[in-house]
């Protein structure tokens, strides 16, 4: 995940380069220095990143393959369930962002002023990160039972009627976004709190001096000032929730019926299927979709970060 | 991450592949020590309902006590698609156990017999074979599998005391079918069972219809594999069709969304629901689950039109397997074991360890006595000759997306017709990926 987040930082330094033109011209390394990292680079990512477009050209069982030109693509972008799929992966994607972004931020504030059990607060709002996925997705349908479910069960103790939640196609998907939210915010949260403590003492005493209020304490200073963080989160939060598989699989398989599929899901059903070219013509796909959306994301929001 | 995103099926398929491979060479191994005979191990994977496994022991043991030198090691794998996925790729990478068990019909086709699996159409038990059980394990005039666990029906599974409370009779059209619904449910008591939180219990309605369709046209199936017939017309369509009736009639229990398998089939048991539209597989898990009322269920095809074509649909067993990956001594040890199982002894084992659903597919085999009442419904649509295989075991054509579909129908998401063009479209495209002729 770190390559993602580093890869345009180190190319930042890369445009003020011309001040240390020896950097360039001469590695301290000696090249063979590279060669092991490069093999695994090499054997692990890049030759199946080809062979996988490669596959995605085929009917393909893993062991012979014949060529079929761009008929998989043809096919994947036909199956019906691709068009919810796109839906849904979307929305997910910008709920469970803009959910991890807000609330995390909140949980920041709230967690680097001056209350009490501060560290551990903080411990308890990252413990579900640390929590399996696959676990956290087979316990939350036990809860999400719409008779015998613990969450309905309390809702009823105050009178409110709760939703059928996983069952029922209008809130499958935005069930699983808000369990989501809750085992990712605590990263968001996290990096926040990073961000803001690193933000140096003085610009608040000297906001204080001024009478500053709190709120614009909070939009002149902290807001601005942890956009480095806010970016982190905000790209995080949106690939993972482009590619979202494993929490959505595990709550609804995409169900009921093809109502909370995701890209990801309607993939894994054609590699389930036994169609694996057809399959990989679907992650050349995704791979697309996410590096389209995230790509220019990233550039516009490191932009204005520089412009800062 | 994003590369290894994209790729995530080798690195995880090689992950699994070496972890397999060395679990494998370890608890062989440190069998082999152990066995003061240095005797030939066979591992047997199989799928992990309960209709697998308790015979595949019982057959395990059984065999091992008549050849103490060889033992035979029961694995497990998920059933579904999930263990659909297994099979193929542990197929396709070399790397399946000595012997398997996995579905036949369609399935079975789609594992690609000719380069995976060993021809084993000399073997001696061969002709002992029932006739509808070959071709479903055939490709061209090689057999290659052999009949494993019994056959069941699929059809109807319905609760005997209710139906006397209410003085009903065993419908044979689906006009009585529905006529006995609404009488269930103006006394208070749930007429269909669904529980769509196990997505494939959803596809009944659709696929037990199939004796329907064959009575009415028998040459049905291969025109559908030629995909000359579609399931959006009469009188396939007819099955998508009572799954919505079913649904727009209020008959479905409340909790039909949430509820799974079990919670469905104790349902029944209780008579808290009066049709469980289902496999008759499953009446031997109510040996274990409800063994008081294994005999308050009862089973009828499910009805069609024409109350003098009534019949059901039957599925066949599973076939056991042998991959080419199996060599030398081991080979030799798979083939006496397939051998076994493929005879009446090795039925008689099967039954001892599970109840069995319906006939065996091999010559000289009996059911035992005192098999469930349902089975005893089941054996007399078999003994009338009422019966078709169902539509899997006739055609390659399956599509992978058929739950959901019917969920979807079946939940009031989707018209009939609709999901019935939906599943054709789907088909279509298995067919595609399978390069079957008359679908390009």
């Amino acid at each position: 995940m770190s390559t993602e987040v580093e890869a345009p930082t180190t190319g930042r330094p890369a445009t003020t380069a011309p001040a240390t033109p020896a950097r360039k011209r001469k590695s301290p390394y000696p090249y063979w220095f590279y060669l092991p990292a490069a093999v695994i680079f090499g054997v692990f990512f890049v030759v199946p990143t080809f062979s996988s477009f490669f596959f995605s050209l085929t009917r393909w069982d893993l062991t012979t393959y014949e060529f079929l030109g761009l008929d998989n693509y043809v096919a994947f972008f036909q199956e019906s369930a691709l068009i919810t799929g796109l839906k849904n992966t979307l929305i997910y994607a910008v709920v469970t962002c803009g959910l991890k972004v807000v609330l995390g931020m909140l949980l920041a504030l709230l967690l680097t002023s001056q209350i009490i059990a501060r560290g551990f607060l903080r411990s308890v709002v990252f413990f579900p990160v640390l929590v399996s996925t696959i676990g956290v997705g087979l316990t939350f349908p036990v809860l999400m039972d719409p008779s015998a479910g613990l969450i309905n069960k309390s809702l009823a103790l105050i009178g409110i009627n709760g939703p059928a939640w996983l069952v029922d196609p209008k809130f499958a998907l935005l069930s699983v976004a808000l369990v989501d939210v809750w085992k990712g915010v605590g990263l968001a949260t996290v990096i926040f709190i990073a961000g803001i403590v690193s933000i140096p003492r003085e610009y608040f005493e000297a906001s204080s001096v001024d009478g500053a209020s709190a709120f614009q304490r909070f939009w002149r200073i902290i807001l601005p000032l942890s956009r480095p963080a806010i970016t982190t989160v905000i790209v995080l939060a949106l690939i993972g929730g482009l590619r979202t598989f494993d929490l959505i699989w595990a709550m609804t398989r995409g169900g009921p019926g093809f109502t909370s599929d995701v890209i990801a899901s309607v993939i894994y059903k054609q590699y389930q299927a036994g169609f694996y070219g057809l399959s990989t013509a679907g992650n050349v796909v995704l791979f697309i979709l996410v590096t389209g959306i995230v790509f220019p994301l990233f550039h516009f929001l490191t932009r204005r970060e520089v412009d800062l | 991450m994003r590369f290894a995103k994209l790729c995530r099926p080798v690195p995880l398929l090689a992950a699994t592949v070496a972890c397999i491979l060395a679990l494998g060479a370890c608890s062989a191994g440190s069998l082999g020590s152990n066995d003061e005979g240095g005797g030939t191990t066979l591992n047997f994977l199989v799928d992990n309902s309960e209709g697998s496994t308790k015979p595949a022991q019982g057959l395990a043991e059984a065999f091992h006590a008549k050849n103490p030198n060889i033992t035979v090691q029961v694995q497990q794998r998920p059933g579904g698609a999930d263990g659909d996925n297994i099979v193929k790729t542990r197929l396709s990478t070399g790397e399946m156990t000595d012997v398997f068990l996995y579905n036949s019909g369609s399935l079975f086709q789609a594992l690609n017999p000719q380069k995976n699996l060993v021809p084993l159409t000399g073997e001696s038990w061969a002709n002992q074979v029932e006739d509808i059980f070959k071709p479903t394990v055939s490709v061209g005039n090689e057999l290659y599998g052999a009949p494993i666990t019994s056959s069941f029906g699929g059809g109807i599974l319905y609760n005997k005391k209710v139906y006397e409370k209410l003085g009903l009779q065993v419908p044979t059209t689906w006009t009585e079918f529905m006529a006995n619904n609404a009488k269930i449910k103006a006394a208070g008591i749930d007429p269909v069972i669904q529980s769509y939180q196990d997505t494939w219990t959803s596809q009944l309605l659709v696929l037990a219809d199939y004796h329907n369709i064959a009575a009415t046209d028998p040459g049905w199936a291969e025109k559908y594999t030629a995909g000359q017939v579609k399931y959006a017309q009469e009188p396939a369509v007819k099955g998508f069709q009572r799954l919505e009736e079913v649904h727009k009639a209020g008959y479905e229990n409340k909790d039909y969304r949430s509820i799974k398998f079990e919670k469905g089939i104790s349902l029944l048991a209780a008579g808290k629901g009066a049709h469980y539209p289902m496999l008759g597989v499953v009446v031997g898990n109510l040996a274990t689950s409800d063994p008081e009322h294994i005999n308050d269920v009862g089973f009828f095809g499910q009805p069609g039109d024409d109350a003098s074509k009534a019949g059901a649909t039957i599925w066949m067993p599973a076939g056991l397997y042998i991959p080419k990956s199996t060599e030398g001594a081991q080979l030799d040890a798979a083939k006496k074991f397939v051998a076994f199982v493929a005879s009446p002894e090795g039925c008689d084992v099967q039954s001892k360890a599970f109840p069995p659903s319906g006939p065996y597919m091999v010559k000289g085999c009996e059911l035992p006595a005192d098999v469930p009442a349902a089975v005893k419904d089941m054996v007399a649509y078999v003994k009338a000759g009422k019966i078709t295989p169902a539509l899997e075991f006739s055609s390659p054509v399956k599509g992978p997306a058929l739950e959901q579909i019917t969920v979807e129908v079946g939940s009031g998401l989707r018209s009939a017709p609709d999901g019935a063009a939906l599943y054709d479209k789907d088909v279509k495209k298995q067919a595609q990926q399978l390069g079957l002729r008359g679908w390009e």
